[in-house]
């Protein structure tokens, strides 16, 4: 173990010692925890789980094993009908599902595969991110400070991995914007796109925050790349704000609000407002299954405050999660619902626009 | 020279962090790790990797790192045992193994093919590492060179390989080939999402089928019912004794073509997105290809085992640059490894080139290390383990049987997952029984999906940078690379077509009425009919023109292999079928009493759980069909139950549920 993350783990034990002083009668020594993702062993989500597990395992009382186990499928909305089926009865707290912006955006889009309530879920922990577009030099330069009316005569090309998904917010901002962005359906990862990018063979792109910093700071700074708006952060109010990953670099928000075309309030406007909330700001969240006892609640929600305040945790956590706040409840709640509601207009807009742009129809 | 004079101290820096004992410990712990899972036919780096990635956060990096590198890079070194051994294929990347290692061993020369592979993989592994040494501070522009055209381009000069390794008759070849292309098709299009020969209400299609199930599907379960109708040992012959030395000679006289064979590893995992599937083939193709002497190949000829392996070990030196220069995974495992790596605090990208050169160079130096232990230890188990080619096979197919079973149904925990193994196995066994070429269906399978996202995409950019004007779209399109690869497969096609002339037909194969090749023929005609008529009524064109168009060409082929079924006498080549006379028709045991056995085996998973279906499966059968004693049944039963049960407990695996779990709620390993 390198003293850094020995060091964190100690630090989680003394955490979860000091916060589970009210006498929590669950104990799991001996017993494993299985901590599934509707995702395979090589995505974000992979990292994330493997990320939690082991911490997860030295905060709850008993200290059981917790163990990753992947469930991939229809992009993810498998394991999740899977996780509906699941009994508290059955795993009485040996059981939490990991779920992601691509599990929730087939929710809030009636998909038909979809046969998961997430009101029926208890969530115990979220885990938000952020994203930011950036442009090649020459293109960025016919932006007139935050105004984006100089991009609206260029044509723009994107590697996406698909209208349906987390890529669905890019592309209505870039829309909305008047700019004229013809998506490339199909790559497989965000990292792809970056390629594409890189290669110039697409001349827009985004990253979520992570990935921004690792491999699109090294392009910024040596004059590849610019940064053009990042889509925000949530303030406890529920406000759109700047990031605090990156507060030299203006909002989406900012940058609508500057460009005459472009509107902050109407149906497009709350249709993406929704929707980013699903896909960043509440991006990733573990939930307890349906029905879960009082008691099991509170000590996933006691053992996830104490990894999360282990002094050292942010530190540790930047590199794989970046940046943003790990949420537990009672603002976990919070977060599961707006990543989770969308007002049927917004619901109405966003598929009609796919329909009409591009004939993706779900049904 | 300026590389030169920062790489030479990080690399005496990486030397002396991991000939470390603690360092050197976990690597050879990675390496058994990988050994055990690779021998595992079905199972790869992946699983490996997914085994050891919850112990990651928290290692010392280097350690770590070790770890995973010595796992990754032998998996492609053990797989061979079940490809030459068994005739399935261990992983992915020895799919082209296969089709010379285990006719080897039915001559009893299974050490001899071993021995050739692993002595191949070495050399292809430590090629690889000495490449990835120098290229990873060069290698950043030439990732950037190939765009999607390039990445078409070697799509289609993987597609050609289907000319040389269209068998008998070609046009058969083309059909099988257009099969498994639209085979691929099948489930969510990559680009608008519309749906392919699948429905939502059949979840399971939706996400096509995976290569695991196919690969075990086409290769594995055909040669295990073959054999097992024999009831002989998979060798009839006495072994030739120290047969490993002679393996290592022949990899010594094919050195070039394992250099050749190892570059072309090394290219196709430079390239990300490319995937290893289709290394092996292409280095298959090009070592037929360049060979004076083609009759021995698909019958035991040594240099068809030395070509693919000597790639697929590259392969993984290759796949690390994309993977540390850019972050971006060039495989499944790679994917995993960066996950891993990120959990160790190490993120690959660029600035790991420049910031941490020499944590860089541990992991080279561990994947050539990891690749002289692994093949050493291979080529020492190789003598002992050959063995297996002389028990009595039929002692021995139950257990396959069991591990194939449990391996397809990882791939996506679903009980679908055991009907679509069963399906593709019958169709591989006719496949095989009408000398279909079974590698030609496999090659379109596996690029299926990228020839049509790649064209797809590189059609949509292409008319964009022509609607800007034509000298910036014919830069994209027409790039020197383009060219060049181009020019190679239009080559490989010509040479493939005319050396196909010349491939031996296997002397064996006779033909016998013209019903039975005819009944299977309009089946597989059927299907692309009605494959064709399906895509038709989708309403993107981006998701419709490539089934579309591989469904044109494919129905044109099978016509035509009609049209000649009608006009040529039951003679001809076109009628082979193994049934009619031969080493099948002769067998003391049916196809379809030999079938029934896994078929009864699958339903009772399906009715009351793997493990509750397995026990008096293995009873049944060691008794009934292999005849033996009750004390030998019940220590074979119970060996095989207990180690199935080991190896899913280890690898923190669950077994296929049945109906009967729906219902009752039963302990590990019952569930």
């Amino acid at each position: 173990m390198s003293i850094k993350s020995a060091a964190l783990a100690a630090s989680v034990s003394v955490a979860a010692a000091l916060v589970g002083t009210n006498a929590v009668a669950l104990d799991l020594s001996g017993k494993t925890v299985e901590y599934v993702i509707p995702f395979s062993e090589t995505g974000g989500s992979a990292a994330w789980a493997n990320f939690y597990a082991p911490l997860l395992s030295k905060a709850l009382p008993g200290e059981p094993t917790v163990v990753v186990k992947y469930m991939p499928g229809a992009g993810s909305t498998k394991g999740a009908n899977w996780f509906q089926e699941q009994t508290f009865e059955d795993n009485p707290g040996t059981l939490i599902f990991g779920t992601s912006g691509s599990t929730q955006f087939p929710y809030l889009l009636d998909d038909p595969r979809v046969k998961y309530e997430y009101k029926d879920w208890q969530v115990v922990l979220g885990s938000g991110t952020g994203g930011v577009a950036y442009l090649p030099p020459d293109l960025a330069s016919e932006m007139d400070g935050m105004d984006a009316t100089g991009l609206q005569d260029t044509d723009f090309i994107w590697g996406s991995q698909g209208a349906t998904r987390l890529d669905l917010v890019p592309l209505l901002a870039w829309k909305m914007l008047g700019m004229n962005v013809e998506p490339v359906f199909g790559i497989k990862g965000r990292g792809d796109g970056r390629l594409m990018f890189e290669r110039g063979e697409a001349n827009i792109d985004y990253q979520t925050s992570s990935a921004y910093l690792k491999s699109v700071v090294p392009l910024v700074e040596s004059g590849d790349a610019v940064p053009m708006m990042t889509w925000g952060a949530l303030d406890d109010d529920g406000n759109i704000v700047r990031d605090p990953t990156f507060p030299d670099i203006p909002t989406f928000k900012e940058v609508c609000e500057a460009t005459p075309e472009c509107e902050t309030s109407g149906d497009a406007w709350d249709a993406w407002k929704a929707f980013f909330i699903a896909g960043f700001p509440a991006q990733k969240m573990i939930f307890l299954p349906a029905g879960s006892s009082q008691e099991v609640i509170d000590t996933y929600t006691e053992a996830f405050k104490a990894v999360t305040s282990a002094p050292d945790f942010a530190d540790m956590s930047a590199d794989t999660l970046g940046v943003y706040p790990q949420v537990t409840l009672p603002a976990a709640q919070k977060m599961a619902d707006l990543g989770t509601n969308v007002s049927p207009e917004a619901k109405a807009y966003v598929k009609q626009w796919l329909a009409d742009d591009y004939g993706v129809k779900l049904d | 020279m300026e590389t030169f004079v920062t790489a030479l101290p990080a690399l005496q820096d990486a030397f002396a962090q991991i000939f470390q004992p603690a360092q050197l410990m976990y690597m050879v712990i990675g390496v058994l790790l990988g050994l055990s899972v690779g021998v595992f036919p079905g199972l790869g780096g992946i699983a490996g990797l997914s085994l050891v990635l919850p112990f990651m956060f928290g290692m010392d990096p280097v350690s770590g790192l070790a770890l995973m590198v010595g796992l990754i890079a032998v998996v492609p070194t053990s797989d061979t045992f079940a490809s030459v051994l068994l005739g399935i294929p261990g992983s992915s990347a020895s799919q082209a193994t296969v089709l010379d290692g285990f006719p080897m061993a039915r001559k009893g020369q299974a050490a001899r093919a071993l021995a050739a592979a692993f002595a191949s993989s070495l050399f292809g592994g430590l090629f690889g590492a000495v490449i990835l040494t120098g290229l990873i501070l060069v290698a950043r522009p030439i990732v950037l060179a190939f765009g999607t055209p390039e990445m078409l381009a070697i799509t289609l000069l993987g597609l050609s390989m289907v000319a040389i390794l269209a068998g008998t008759v070609a046009l058969k070849g083309v059909a099988a080939a257009c099969l498994g292309l639209l085979v691929g098709t099948i489930g969510e299009a990559g680009a608008g999402g519309s749906l392919r020969m699948a429905t939502y209400d059949i979840p399971y299609l939706i996400d096509g089928l995976s290569l695991v199930i196919v690969g075990l599907g086409i290769f594995a379960i055909p040669e295990i019912i073959g054999l097992l109708r024999q009831d002989k040992a998979i060798s009839d012959r006495s072994l030739l004794g120290a047969g490993w030395a002679e393996g290592i000679k022949d990899w010594w006289t094919n050195r070039w073509l394992s250099l050749r064979c190892a570059t072309i590893g090394v290219v196709v995992g430079i390239i990300p997105g490319l995937g290893g599937s289709v290394v092996d083939w292409i280095a298959y193709g090009h070592t037929v290809q360049s060979s004076k002497d083609k009759s021995g190949f698909g019958k035991g000829d040594v240099r068809g085992v030395v070509g693919p392996e000597s790639s697929n070990n590259a392969k993984e030196g290759g796949g690390l640059v994309p993977t540390l220069i850019f972050g971006i995974p060039g495989s499944g495992s790679m994917a995993i490894f960066i996950g891993g790596m990120g959990l160790l605090g190490i993120i690959a990208g660029p600035q790991m080139i420049t910031n941490d050169l020499d944590v860089t160079y541990t992991i080279v130096w561990s994947l050539a290390l990891a690749n002289v232990v692994g093949a050493g230890l291979c080529i020492v188990l190789s003598g002992p383990i050959s063995r297996l080619t002389r028990i009595r096979f039929t002692l021995l197919a139950p257990f396959l049987f069991m591990m194939i079973t449990f391996a397809a149904f990882q791939s996506r925990q679903d009980l679908g997952d055991l009907v679509a193994l069963f399906a593709v196995g019958l169709l591989g066994i006719f496949l095989r029984r009408f000398d279909w070429s079974r590698p030609a269906f496999l090659i379109g399978f596996v690029l299926s999906d990228q020839a049509e996202n790649f064209s797809n995409n590189a059609h949509q950019i292409a008319s964009f940078r022509f609607r800007r004007g034509l000298e910036d779209g014919l830069d994209y399109v027409a790039s020197p690379i383009v060219l060049v690869i181009v020019a190679l497969t239009i080559i490989s096609i010509i040479l493939g077509i005319r050396q196909a002339k010349h491939m031996p037909t296997d002397a064996g194969l006779k033909t016998g009425t013209k019903r039975a090749p005819i009944v299977f023929l309009m089946v597989v005609l059927a299907y692309m009919i009605t494959a064709w008529v399906n895509a038709a009524f989708i309403d993107l064109t981006s998701d419709k023109i490539f089934p579309l168009t591989v469904g044109t060409v494919g129905i044109i082929a099978s016509l035509a292999v009609l049209v000649r079924m009608m006009l040529v006498p039951e003679t001809d080549p076109v009628f082979i079928d193994r049934e009619a006379a031969g080493e099948d028709a002769e067998a003391p045991h049916g196809l379809w009493g030999t079938l029934a056995w896994f078929g009864a085996f699958l339903a009772g998973t399906a009715l009351v759980g793997f493990i509750l279906a397995l026990v008096p499966f293995l009873l049944a059968f060691f008794r009934v069909r292999a005849g033996a004693s009750w004390l030998m049944t019940f220590i074979l039963t119970a060996v095989g139950t207990f180690a199935i049960c080991f190896v899913a407990a280890q690898l923190n695996r669950d077994f296929p549920p049945g109906l009967l779990q729906e219902f009752a709620r039963l302990p590990w390993p019952l569930r």
